[in-house]
């Protein structure tokens, strides 16, 4: 019998697998598909302090194996879900894990205050790299002074396990994720989108209303193993790794670069059931390979 | 909320209904769950990378006894295009119940529907769903030539019919607001109305002008269909919701049109 269990900080997950934020809802969503009890562990939905209502329509463009989308962090606010989704969703019997989004640091301390006072919320996922905001967002996430100094001011507040989520959209993610190592951050996860862009030729005008938007699915997952590989190697918390993971194959290969748990975003909107069927994907790897743990698979590349 | 399932369905019939609508059949192994008008499924459509998302339709009938389900498809982009290429016996992941349904009627309303494209589907579905007496069911197909409307000839067993095509080839010339049942639309207690957008605004516009209910069912682009990417959004007077588990169906009272 094999053991998919993971560790990562003082967090026992079932299983390596996640749903990434913004991709899964608040949990209840998949719930009408499926015991979301089977999966590791939920991120989700990106929160703010205060309600937003995302970006205009068109939010979305379908691009080669893949898809821009731009959101924009829609959301009716911390104190609407403390009231309203988290009574509803927390006796999941799942890991969930909220994903804090601020336009400033103090939005960020304030809203992760609120949070950390969660009993059944896990763990905080700090994203500081969402591409599709105006203010905030990505632009901490992007330079080692405003990641380090956002990093320090939530580690502060945040007595639950902090994993700070990553941009690629760097000349060097190794360095932002040394900056928010060194800053208290207790894992990371990598990569958020690639931002990007898709033209109606024809009408000679951007497809998506933000003109420019994140770029997700397996087209960027070459990228995405590469980052998390770096990341691997530059720093000694555990890294989560996401970008374009369809199938087990996918899992496993981040997971053998260095990633303790992987997310999976994007293929749920194809497949809602497809994190379910990487979970027994990765437990029939694990047994043709003769391993006994999931653990083993971590880092393991032969090179 | 109900359960949804993803499901491979068989592919028992795909026959061209002209030359860009398609009707396709597909069988399920197991019992099928009930999907009223209005609802719609995503289907994937199995191709190249360069086809990534499913494919939102909306029902377009059921049958218990059979288990199948079928869609009316009409050739949009390279994603319905390529759907329509399936062979009979191949199959097709799609994900179902989706949306919410339309109000049905009450017993003695008099309703209007109106379809355009591939909103024609959902209105021929309500039509044999309403349980009406065939004098009160009043249905408006408008198309751009009279090639571009479908054979609908056994729907007259549910309602009176009437069509309009923009080079007056069928029916009355010009939009389906121009049509004369526009005159009196008080005469209706209900209005329903699916098609392009330019369409369903000038629709709701007249509805709203004379009083009468009426729901329109949105076509905005979806990732999902089931209320997490937050892609397909429409603003309305409770805020942004998603088109896939606030609608498709919505009230036009309830849009900023």
């Amino acid at each position: 019998m094999v053991d998919l269990a993971v560790k990562i900080n003082n967090l026992e997950f079932k299983n390596p697998v996640l749903t990434a934020s913004g991709t899964s809802g608040n949990a209840e969503e998949l719930m009408d598909f499926y015991d979301v009890s089977k999966l590791g562990g939920i991120l989700l939905k990106g929160v703010t302090l205060r309600n937003r209502d995302g970006n205009a329509y068109p939010r979305m463009a379908e691009t080669a194996s893949g898809m821009l989308n731009a959101v924009g962090l829609q959301n009716k606010g911390i104190d609407y879900f403390i009231a309203n989704i988290y009574p509803r969703i927390k006796d999941y019997k799942t890991h969930l894990i909220a994903n804090v989004n601020g336009s400033t640091v103090e939005e960020y301390i304030e809203l992760t205050e609120k949070v950390d006072e969660l009993e059944n919320i896990s763990a905080i996922e700090l994203n500081i790299s969402c591409p599709n905001v105006k203010e905030g967002g990505m632009s901490f996430g992007i330079s080692c002074p405003s990641a380090e100094a956002v990093t320090r001011e939530v580690r502060r507040v945040c007595n639950k396990p902090l994993i700070v989520k990553l941009s690629p959209n760097v000349t060097d993610i190794t360095e932002i994720a040394k900056a928010v190592e060194g800053q208290g951050a207790d894992s990371v996860s990598l990569v958020n989108t690639f931002l990007g862009m898709a033209i109606d030729a024809e009408k000679k005008i951007p497809l998506l209303s933000t003109i420019t938007g994140g770029l997700s699915g397996p087209a960027i997952k070459p990228l995405a193993l590469r980052m998390v590989w770096q990341v691997y190697n530059a720093v000694k918390i555990p890294v989560i790794g996401m970008g374009g993971i369809m199938n087990a194959t996918d899992a496993i290969e981040f997971m053998l670069a260095g990633a303790s748990a992987v997310q999976v975003g994007t293929a749920i909107f194809k497949d809602p059931f497809i994190p379910v069927k990487i979970i027994d994907g990765i437990k029939d790897y694990l047994e043709r390979h003769n391993l006994e743990s999931a653990t083993d698979l971590v880092g393991s590349l032969q090179l | 909320m109900s359960k949804k399932e993803v499901k491979n369905l068989v592919v028992v019939e795909n026959v061209a209904l002209n030359s860009t609508n398609f009707l396709i059949k597909l069988k399920s192994s197991e019992s099928i769950p009930k999907i009223e008008p209005g609802q719609f499924v995503n289907v994937e459509i199995k191709d190249t990378n360069e086809i990534f998302l499913r494919r939102p339709f909306s029902v377009f009938d059921m049958d218990y006894t059979e288990n199948t389900m079928s869609l009316i498809v009409k050739i949009l982009g390279r994603g319905s295009k390529k759907l329509t290429e399936i062979k009979k016996g191949e199959e097709l992941s799609v994900v179902f119940p989706l949306g919410k349904t339309f109000t049905y009627p009450d017993i003695n309303d008099k309703i209007l529907l109106v379809g355009g494209g591939s909103g024609v589907a959902p209105m021929l579905f309500l039509a044999k769903e309403a349980g009406l007496k065939k004098d009160n069911v009043t249905m408006l197909l408008g198309a751009r030539t009279s090639e571009d409307h479908i054979n609908v000839q056994k729907y007259e067993q549910y309602g009176n019919l009437y069509f309009t095509t923009e080079d007056g080839s069928l029916g009355e010339k010009g939009f389906v607001t121009a049509h004369s049942v526009f005159k009196n639309l008080k005469t209706y207690n209900k209005i329903y109305a699916c098609g392009p957008d330019a369409m369903m605004k000038s629709i709701a516009k007249e509805a709203d002008k004379a009083g009468v209910f009426c729901e329109v069912s949105l076509e905005n682009l979806m990732a999902c269909g089931f209320g997490v990417c937050l892609c397909c959004i429409e603003p309305t007077v409770k805020g942004n919701l998603c088109v896939c588990t606030e609608g498709p169906v919505f009230n036009i009272n309830d849009l900023k049109w």
